[in-house]
């Protein structure tokens, strides 16, 4: 069969911990944002690919679509969004390390069935490239407009994680960062990128494969028919099952007890519905990445993420240069939001403005976990460019004032 | 596999959950009995026709998966003891190409309502089937939609009431043979609930065959079809599939419109072989490796750069410029490279 020795490749995509050949050679390339993020998914072992075309995230279904098949990975695009994320789910059952891409109308399409990623605590990854909307919106130019959306989007009550790359390095960095994520936690990653980052070229370095730490996938070590697909390990998280090896278990999108099976009364959602939020809070140490730049004897921080948190480097430098000791906070992880640092340094500033390329979304979580501690200062943008420089600069000096 | 071995269960010990030794029990998931069906509906029989095929073509019980979408007919993922996916509504086909398409050795088949898989899913089904992906779609059509409470859907016969058509539905209802063999489907056919024998028999050929296969199962609701427009209960609705359907192999798909009376045309109607998304995937696949390996003979010293090599080279900066680069194809052999500097490989959490 032509398939013989596919199918074993697609079984250590996820259970190996070292990285398969198909990484490209160490060194320094330029890639865009787009492009580093397709090849952070390959040097994470993922090999299958299943997306609909869509600006900005094009690039990235353009590159998989031409190196997956050489890296022994799969690639199809699907004829819609909703198939792609599905796809992505089925391929994750079946062994795989499995990712997507999209932009803003994709990523509303999605949403249902991230839903069921969730449910079903289906290891896989989404990586959004964000333009400016609602609806078709900009749709070659950049916005930071899904973040709540990446947070509550599905119906239902959940976590999420979600990354926010500021460069095409990063793009390729949080690539890996959020496949081992989602193995560790058994669920769906969101990589939240922006036009500005996807369509950005830098320098990439691809370290040597053996420098890559992969997380590999949490099988059972039960035999079959001691196994059922949702009793938990200790830190929440359920080892998982390979379909075709023997387990015959069920999994379903109902609230279901541990063994996959509906339950369908409020004690049953209530065990479900909690064990899936604390898997992700009770391990938020293991998921949260934050940078902090002048921060130490800051009096006003700003506090930003994805392309945005550019702007806010060179607006710190500035306001520097006038006196003003301001610092930068920049998250990686936005999502579980990281409420206890946002509180401690709430405590220490005179003010924390908050940039973001929509029109005060992340600014909400921001106000939320200081608690009056500090003045939080939203600095909107409709999308469709950066802020300027001079813009949030005059924000910080009135809110000094 | 030998169907003879019984399958030790998933419940931790060796008795199979709810069995009491019925043959059937290695298949069906006993433990959820009874089943949240009627009486009188097609359902039932449409599993057991499933069981039984999959017992007789002795196929790897653990090389079978079957994933469903939502409604009464997506229940039947949950009842058979395979690897099984109950998923979103409409979206079962997505799922299960994934699951074939990364494992092309499972058989992965799809057990859902008509107005799952024509409605709400009705694009996957086309797309599935134009792709002559490796799938087995069982669409069970019982004119309706049944676990929402009997609205109407895009089978329901021209005229027949619905709670959303309550003075008759207003729209001429999809021919599914025909939606999906103009699609591109390699195996398709259709019976009703009456005929247990050929709907075991094609069964079994679908689980065999390479490509897309699509049997439409036409099965009574007494619920909710039938007694709204007072047709009578389950037995009515199989005395009328005697008296009307008609046996055609091979007849054109086409000609098996469905109306609210008159005949019911059954049969295996396609059946022919075309190459699946997969074969060309690994086609494409081994004509690349063997390109790659000429490449690599030319990329021997003095062979091309990456940039000469293909348009895809990635550009890659700060080697000297002296060093002969090796071509594209060399990406998966890893040189004696220098170390790169910069960047941390990994992103790291903070403390
Ligand atoms: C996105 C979405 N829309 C609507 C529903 C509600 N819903 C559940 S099953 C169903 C129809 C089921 O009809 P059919 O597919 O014909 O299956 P049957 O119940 O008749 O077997 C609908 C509309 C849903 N679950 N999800
Ligand atoms: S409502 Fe109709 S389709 Fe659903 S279980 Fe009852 S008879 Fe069967």
């Amino acid at each position: 069969m032509v398939s013989a020795g596919w199918v074993e490749r697609i079984k250590e995509s996820s259970s190996e911990a070292k990285v398969l050949p198909g990484i490209l050679r160490p060194g320094a390339y330029f890639f865009n944002g787009d492009e580093a993020a397709a090849e952070g998914a390959i040097a994470a072992n993922g090999r299958f690919f299943a997306a609909y075309p869509i600006t900005p995230a094009t690039e990235i279904a353009e590159r998989c679509a031409a190196r997956f098949p050489e890296c022994g990975g799969m690639f199809i695009q699907m004829e819609d969004e909703l198939a792609a994320m599905n796809c992505i789910l089925g391929a994750a059952w079946a062994g795989a390390k499995a990712l997507t891409s999209t932009s803003g109308p994709g990523f509303s399409l999605m949403m249902e069935n991230l839903g069921l990623g969730i449910m079903l605590e289906t290891p896989v990854v989404l990586a959004n490239v964000q333009r400016a909307g609602p609806s078709t919106g900009l749709p070659t130019s950049v916005g930071q407009q899904d973040m709540m959306q990446a947070r509550w989007g599905s119906h239902g009550d959940y976590e999420i994680i979600a990354l926010c790359p500021d460069s095409p390095q990063e793009c390729f960095d949080l690539m890996i960062r959020a496949f081992n994520l989602s193995e560790q936690f058994r669920t769906p990653v969101l990589l939240m990128s922006d036009e500005t980052i996807g369509h950005m070229t830098e320098k990439v370095i691809i370290p040597p494969a053996e420098e890559i730490e992969l997380v590999p996938r949490r099988y059972t070590r039960a035999a079959p028919g001691d196994y059922w697909p949702y009793v938990p390990d200790e830190d929440l998280v359920p080892p998982m099952a390979r379909a075709g090896t023997g387990y015959r278990y069920h999994v379903t999108g109902l609230t279901h007890d541990h063994r996959g099976y509906p339950d369908l009364d409020a004690e049953g959602q209530h065990q479900l519905l909690w064990r899936l939020k604390n898997k992700i809070l009770q391990n938020q140490k293991k998921i949260l990445s934050f940078e902090m730049a002048r921060m130490d004897d800051a009096e006003v921080c700003l506090l930003a993420y994805g392309c945005s948190s550019r702007v806010a480097r060179s607006v710190m430098e500035l306001a520097r240069e006038r006196g003003i000791r301001a610092g930068l906070l920049r998250l990686i992880t936005v999502w579980p939001f990281p409420d206890d640092l946002v509180r401690d340094v709430a405590g220490r500033v005179k003010a924390i403005i908050v940039p973001e390329i929509n029109l005060g979304q992340i600014v909400r979580e921001v106000e939320r976990a200081a608690r009056g501690r500090t003045k939080v200062v939203s600095v909107p943008h409709a999308g469709g460019g950066l802020h300027t420089e001079p813009a949030v600069l005059q924000v910080i000096e009135e809110a000094l004032r | 596999m030998n169907p003879e071995t019984p399958k030790k269960g998933t419940d931790g010990g060796d008795e199979l959950p709810g069995s009491d030794g019925h043959p059937m029990d290695r298949i069906l998931r006993m433990d959820r009995m009874p089943h949240i069906w009627c009486p009188g509906c097609g359902l039932g029989t449409t599993v057991s026709c499933f069981a039984l095929a999959v017992n007789e073509c002795g196929i790897d019980y653990d090389k079978l998966c079957v994933v469903s979408g939502i409604g009464c007919t997506g229940r039947a993922a949950g009842y058979l003891r395979l690897d099984g996916y109950h998923t979103t509504h409409g979206r079962a086909i997505p799922f299960a190409t994934g699951l074939h398409l990364a494992n092309p050795d499972l058989k992965v088949v799809v057990i859902s309502g008509d107005g799952d898989l024509s409605a709400i899913g009705g694009n996957h089904l086309i797309h599935a089937a134009r792709r002559n992906l490796n799938l087995v779609v069982i669409c069970v059509n019982n004119f309706i939609y049944g676990m929402t409470g009997g609205q109407v859907a895009p089978t329901t016969p021209e005229g027949m009431k619905a709670t959303t058509s309550p003075f008759g539905c207003l729209e001429h209802p999809f021919n599914l043979p025909y939606l999906a063999s103009s699609s591109g489907a390699t195996l398709v056919a259709r019976w009703t609930t009456l005929d247990v024998r050929q709907m075991v028999n094609t069964f079994k050929k679908a689980f065999m065959k390479k490509g897309f296969s699509f049997i439409e199962v036409i099965s009574p609701c007494p619920e909710l079809y039938m007694r709204r427009n007072k047709l009578g209960d389950g037995l009515a609705m199989m005395k009328r599939f005697q008296s009307d359907r008609l046996v055609k192999h091979g007849a054109d798909p086409k000609e098996a419109d469905l109306g609210a009376t008159g005949k019911i045309l059954v049969g295996e109607f396609v059946n022919l072989d075309r190459s699946t998304y997969a074969d060309a995937y690994f086609r494409m696949v081994s004509q690349l490796a063997e390109a790659k390996s000429v490449r690599k003979e030319e990329a021997k010293p003095g062979g091309k750069s990456p940039a000469q090599a293909g348009a895809k080279a990635p550009e890659a900066v700060g080697e000297p410029k002296a060093k002969p680069r090796p071509a594209e194809g060399d990406r998966e052999g890893r040189g004696p490279e220098k170390k790169a500097a910069g960047t941390p490989a990994v992103a790291t959490s903070p403390p």
